[in-house]
């Protein structure tokens, strides 16, 4: 049963029986139930490999379908790796899928690593891919990125037999940078762009091909033009648990702009004492103070999306990791506080 | 003339994919410093390759004609 199933990929010489048997047992974890990992984890279970995590603690919303491509109109609402598990489960009932239904952070990352061979990153936040390189660092695993700008998607593997990172590539500027709910994508391109992961994975597990290490290979699907980047490992990057911690002890703490902000529904929260000032006067914003927030919790809602302001951002940190602790999902930091948001309302002479 | 190849949301700024650029007397960062006044880029993470290889952006590199220099941001989407 199981070589008919695998006998047009076993009766390739670059695979074989050896190679179906790495597949076998291999450990792979995806990060993120999103768009790219519904393109990539499809293929990782016919494949054969029949250890994979699957890490994501968000919920399935409508506006997902079109390019989630493991998920249907009944799955709306569930949790995401339930539903993932349930279908790719019918796909191939030998494989074993453990699922973790919640965020990848600075305190689950490095742990979870070390079950895994191979990471793939199938994330779409600027942040947790830098957590996610780092920790492959530490753990010294291969972790396979992609990533989608509308038409436009990115390919690389970092590192691979300790060639170059994501660090090596792209700096941490902590900007912000649009996601596929910002921006707009379809569901062909991250399904490209997945299997193009998928590829690099199966390929790294079998030993077989040039693996996109050092390279960042640059798809545009618009005009079906594709180019490849070449970069070198940083040695001047240095990266162990002292840094881990320190560069992501702020970690799932999102930065957004105001204007960010108030294109969107989102509820802003002052956390500052009453009588603080500037004042800021924004339609949808409400004032808990940090000595209350404790007590008001009741008063908020879990689903909704809030946006959380102070003077400097120390007290809006504290407050989101509170609200974190309470399963609020949505909950950003606003960037520079009260100062900023008052600048943006003079700038934008906005009438409010 | 040396080439310029844009990706994601700097080739929505420029409007464009690519275009030709005269070189003379211009380094990487002087390039990058010119197209950063003239598409306004400052509000994306701009990074660049000369002929395919990662490079700094204020590398003092000198440009020539047929260099093929790429403006890439990082993408999050997925």
């Amino acid at each position: 049963m199981i070589m008919e199933r695998f006998k047009r990929q076993i009766q390739l010489p670059q695979v074989g029986d050896s190679g179906q048997l790495k597949l076998k047992n291999a450990k792979v974890l995806v990060v993120g139930a999103g768009g790219l990992g519904c393109a990539i984890l499809p293929y990782l279970v016919a494949s054969g490999i029949e250890n994979i995590g699957i890490i994501d603690g968000d919920t399935i919303e409508e506006s997902n379908l079109h390019r989630q491509i493991l998920y249907s109109e009944d799955t709306v609402n569930l949790k995401k790796v339930f539903a993932a598990k349930t279908q790719l489960e019918r796909l191939n009932t030998t494989v074993k899928i453990k699922i973790y239904d919640e965020f990848l952070s600075v305190s689950n990352a490095l742990q979870l690593f070390k079950c895994y061979n191979l990471i793939v990153d199938a994330t779409d936040i600027l942040k947790t891919r830098y957590l996610i390189n780092d920790a492959s660092v530490i753990t010294n695993k291969p972790f396979v990125y992609g990533s989608v700008y509308r038409f436009e998607g990115q390919v690389s593997v970092f590192n691979y037999k300790n060639g170059p990172t994501y660090r090596c590539l792209f700096k941490d500027k902590n900007q912000t940078v649009t996601n596929c709910e910002d921006s707009g994508v379809l569901g062909t391109t991250v399904g490209f762009i997945g299997m193009l992961q998928a590829n690099e994975v199966i390929k790294i597990i079998l030993g077989i091909g040039e693996v996109l290490s050092g390279k960042l290979l640059m798809y545009n699907t618009l005009n079906n033009t594709q180019n490849c980047i070449n970069f070198k490992k940083k040695t001047t990057i240095k990266i162990d648990e002292h840094f881990f911690n320190l560069t992501h002890s702020n970690e799932g703490i999102i930065d957004v702009c105001i204007s960010e902000v108030l294109s969107k529904q989102t509820i802003l929260v002052d956390v500052r004492e009453f009588g603080e000032t500037p004042k800021i006067e924004l339609p949808n914003t409400i004032q808990i103070s940090m000595s209350n927030l404790e007590k008001e919790l009741n008063n908020l809602e879990k689903d909704k999306n809030y946006a959380i302001f102070c003077q400097s951002g120390k007290r809006s940190i504290k407050a989101i990791q509170i609200l974190k602790q309470h399963q609020f999902k949505n909950v950003n930091n606003i960037k520079g506080g009260a100062l900023t948001i008052q600048n943006y309302i003079k700038n934008e002479k906005c009438i409010y | 003339m040396a080439i310029l190849k844009y990706y994601g949301a700097i080739a929505e700024a420029t409007n464009c994919f690519e275009e030709q650029i005269s070189v003379t007397n211009l380094n990487v960062a002087d390039c990058v410093a010119l197209l950063n006044k003239k598409y306004n880029l400052n509000q994306i993470q701009v990074h660049v390759a000369l002929n395919k290889n990662l490079v700094e952006i204020d590398s003092a590199i000198k440009l020539k004609d047929s260099d093929e220099i790429a403006l890439l941001p990082p993408f999050a989407g997925g």
